[in-house]
């Protein structure tokens, strides 16, 4: 029903994520400060979307399904945003005290 | 226009179809759109950990950076490396079932089952070395953090988040098994073809989903401040 | 035909009330329209145990002091009371019941996509009922509704784990439910029904599910935590070992407030239904009306903090949840404006399902505007955690869902049952529902104002006539719930045969029979009209 992946494709995918572990791995010996996990995070990131667009074969799905799927995501951030919003924001005033 | 229980070819074609549906490809696309809004659930679920759990690590970062010591990030490496691997056999299988190649399917899934249970056993093993270390805060108080108790406290909450989300994970993942297995044996019965493989299609998807929580459970819990100067 | 002493097993149409008979046929069911029955005794009943709980704490608050239980028990009553109501009836009262029979029904499927699922998701939900018994049946919890940390979760010595194990259960009949209506209303419409002519009903319910599947995982991790840190003394909320309220205050409100929305959104697509049916009009505004639906589900994420003002949640945040608070009451603002000018030039009868309707668009409207009173930060300040509040939100919950849900019950009786109900004993109920609520809840926002405490089982004595007026409107109110019990259960042995469309209403629903047969339609329908198309049946008036 949909078009189906070669065995190629699907062996690439796999070098490629095994490869970026090893990569998180070797990033995390470095430091690199307040990056460090922005970068952990970034390559787990893209890990996710070859996961996704390749293994879990959304690339092929509909346009409806690509939204879910980004919904998901998108309402995580939401939740993770929006509290943060909250504690971050909690030092701007001077005494760090909403009253 | 067709009646209510769809045209006979639709019908005579296939044991599978549901009587509320009028063919087997609205059924294949229900199921596939289903799973994809369970998996949604999913990573709220998850989220909310991830949420709670990055709240505490950046009012913490010495004590959250502390508890690197004693994880084992090799071990996570290959966990994350054998779950990997899991998805590739996982999404070779999804491939055999749409292609109709029984033999392979069923190598495919017997393959997945077994580096989901390796993946497991290094999980019972890395517990086991918590519990040793007298690092699993949840039973009895299991605890103790003498080697640099100024962060006692709040390594305490790094583990409990460590135990919840990989507890879960863990959980997530016996599941998973679980329906490859099940998986596995109505392969046995040549239930699927190229016309019917949903079953197939949509358990891969559930295991890619935990191999991604995992992709991020992996940095998040292993490898916080293990970083040497180099220069 | 007689009309009356028929046994409902002599229709003659095979309906799917008599298409088969035993326990096994409505336990093991995958028809949508018996679970939905399942689901409506079900919720019938935890109706009746929240309104007991309500009524004792009526009871108590007759006088000031805090004469007739002591304040733990008092606070088990509060607490049970809502958390009964909220999860075990508001939230899946409507979409399991009218959503569930309605839904396929509107869009000419046969079913939902997932029946086994949906049979599924009673009884989980049944499931999350029993703990939710237990922890009552056992002695109780007094944490409130809302599980504050670290009370709930290292301090109080009541049932929390059982109590929040109910309630992430019946979280997961939710999802179930809410999953089911989103794949069936993206996949199982007829041929001819587009988005476009959705009946508004089916754009609130699927509106709704996209909360359901988006909020609810996280209120169950939310209390999932709270239960291991209870049941193994380690510190996630608590502040003695370096946890934080506030984040378990982020976390459930996150859910907690869209969940408002689960309960509200349903009721407002009665409504569109109603006001249309009973003025004989197209709804005014189409695309506003399904939209606003989306927007408030969408919008709904992003105002929770409303609830955190005075917990030492930062300034700027509280600064931006107020605005967007402010910015979700447009929505329903704009429905309610739709509505009343749907009935403008309208042939309005009054039929009971009309008398609900005018009574949500009155009351709803008190209620949405007294929210934003709340959203506004410095008047917050002074009725949070008041009688203001308590009124704020019975007046959208009560004198909104509950009214909405009531008018959907008398106006698809007919349907789901085949019977109709007596009509001037619905009209005096429903009378007495108005009359005793507004006794019940306006006082309160008078109390909360002048100073009266939520949550207390005593108060200073110059709040007691408003609290006797309380008490004798719930009397009332009660009651108002107790005849429609009486008459709907009276009609479905004695109640005249309703026909196919007694209200002569558009949509698919009533174009099979009363009952429905099991599968819905004959034949498959073919939708060639817009939703709600009542002008095509008389002139349209000119200038």
């Amino acid at each position: 029903m949909h078009s189906i992946p070669s065995v190629r494709t699907y062996i690439l995918v796999w070098l490629t994520l095994t490869v970026m572990t090893f990569v998180t791995y070797l990033v995390a010996q470095v430091e690199l400060g307040a990056w460090n996990i922005v970068v952990a995070l970034l390559i787990a990131f893209f890990k996710m979307m070859l996961v996704i667009l390749f293994f879990m074969n959304a690339k092929a799905e509909s346009p409806l399904t690509k939204l879910f799927a980004g919904a998901g995501f998108f309402w995580m951030i939401l939740l993770l945003g929006q509290t943060l919003l909250d504690y971050i924001s909690r030092t701007w005033m001077p005494e760090g005290k909403m009253w | 226009m067709a009646d209510t229980h769809g045209t006979v070819a639709e019908h005579a074609g296939h044991s599978q179809l549901r009587h509320h549906f009028d063919n087997m490809e609205q059924q294949f696309e229900s199921a596939t759109l289903g799973m994809w809004v369970f998996l949604l659930t999913e990573i709220m679920f998850f989220g909310g950990m991830f949420c709670a759990y990055t709240v505490y690590r950046s009012s913490y970062p010495e004590a959250f950076a502390s508890t690197s010591q004693h994880m084992n990030p090799l071990w996570g490496a290959v966990n994350t490396a054998v779950l990997i691997v899991s998805s590739l056999s996982m999404a070779l299988a999804v491939r055999a079932a749409r292609l109709g190649q029984q033999k392979a399917l069923q190598i495919l899934l017997i393959v997945t089952i077994f580096f989901g249970l390796c993946f497991l056993g290094v999980k019972a093993i890395e517990y086991h070395e918590h519990w040793v270390d007298m690092k699993v805060p949840l039973i009895g108080g299991h605890w103790d953090y003498h080697e640099e108790p100024q962060f006692a406290r709040q390594a305490q909450i790094m583990f409990c988040f460590y135990f919840f989300m990989t507890g879960f994970h863990a959980i997530h993942m016996v599941v998973g098994v679980g329906i490859m297995l099940t998986i596995f044996m109505m392969a046995r019965k040549g239930i699927f073809s190229s016309a019917y493989f949903t079953p197939v299609e949509i358990s891969g998807l559930y295991w890619h989903f935990v191999d991604i929580v995992w992709i991020f459970l992996f940095p998040l819990l292993y490898l916080i401040g293990r970083t040497k100067k180099i220069l | 035909m007689s009309t009356t002493l028929q046994d409902p097993r002599t229709i003659e149409t095979p309906n799917y009330l008599n298409a088969e008979y035993g326990w096994k046929s409505w336990l093991f069911t995958k028809d949508h329209k018996r679970i939905a029955v399942l689901y409506l005794i079900s919720i019938t009943i935890m109706f009746a145990l929240g309104g007991v709980f309500a009524g004792l704490i009526r009871l108590e608050l007759l006088t000031p002091e805090g004469d007739m239980v002591n304040s733990d028990t008092y606070n088990k009553f509060f607490t049970m009371h809502g958390v009964v109501m909220v999860f075990f009836f508001l939230i899946p009262s409507i979409p399991a019941t009218l959503g569930n029979f309605f839904v396929p029904m509107m869009i000419g499927a046969k079913d939902l996509a997932f029946p086994r699922i949906n049979l599924l998701s009673w009884y989980i939900y049944i499931a999350g009922a029993l703990f939710a018994l237990g922890a009552i049946v056992m002695g109780g919890v007094d944490t409130g509704w809302t599980f504050y940390t670290p009370f709930s979760s290292t301090y109080s010595n009541t049932f929390v784990i059982t109590a929040a194990t109910g309630v992430f259960i019946a979280g997961f009949s939710s999802i179930l439910t809410g999953l089911n209506f989103i794949v069936t209303v993206h996949k199982m419409r007829a041929p001819g029904m587009t988005w476009g002519r959705l009946p508004l009903f089916v754009w609130a319910n699927y509106a709704t599910s996209l909360i359901q599947v988006l909020g609810t995982p996280v209120v169950a991790i939310t209390l999932a935590l709270v239960a291991l840190e209870r049941g193994f003394h380690i510190g996630i909320f608590d502040p003695a070992i370096g946890g934080d309220p506030i984040l378990f205050q982020h976390m459930f409100w996150f859910y907690s407030h869209p969940a408002v929305y689960i309960m509200i959104l349903p009721g407002m697509g009665v409504i569109s239904e109603l006001v249309t049916c009973f003025s004989r009009k197209g709804i005014f505004g189409y695309p506003f009306v399904a939209g606003s639906s989306i927007g408030i589900a969408i919008i709904g994420f992003l105002v929770w903090g409303h609830h955190m003002f005075v917990t030492g949640m930062s300034m700027y945040a509280s600064l931006y949840f107020s605005l967007l608070s402010f910015l979700v009451a447009v929505p329903s603002a704009i429905k309610v404006f739709n509505w009343t000018a749907t009935m403008f030039r309208g042939s309005i009868s009054f039929d009971t399902p009309m008398l609900y309707a005018f009574g949500f668009i009155g009351l709803f409207t008190i209620g949405g505007l007294t929210g934003l009173f709340l959203s506004t930060l410095g008047v917050d300040v002074h009725v949070t955690d008041t009688y203001f509040v308590v009124a704020h939100f019975h007046y959208v919950m009560v004198g909104g869902m509950v009214l909405a849900y009531m008018g959907g019950l008398h106006f698809w009786w007919p349907k789901i049952t085949g019977r109709m109900y007596p009509e001037g004993w619905a009209k005096f109920s429903a009378l007495l529902v108005f009359a005793g609520f507004n006794l019940t809840f306006f006082p309160q926002f008078i109390s909360g104002y002048l100073g009266q405490p939520r949550r207390y089982h005593a108060y200073a004595p110059e709040f007691q006539v408003y609290n006797v007026l309380s008490t004798a409107g719930a009397t009332v109110l009660g009651l108002g719930y107790v005849i429609p019990f009486i008459y709907f259960m009276w009609s479905m042995r004695y109640g005249p045969l309703a026909g196919n469309n007694p209200w002569k209403a558009k949509g698919l629903e009533w174009e099979t029979t009363s009952p429905p047969p099991t599968f819905n339609f004959e034949k498959t329908p073919i939708v060639t009209e817009e939703a709600y198309a009542y002008a095509s049946e008389k002139e349209t008036h000119v200038g």
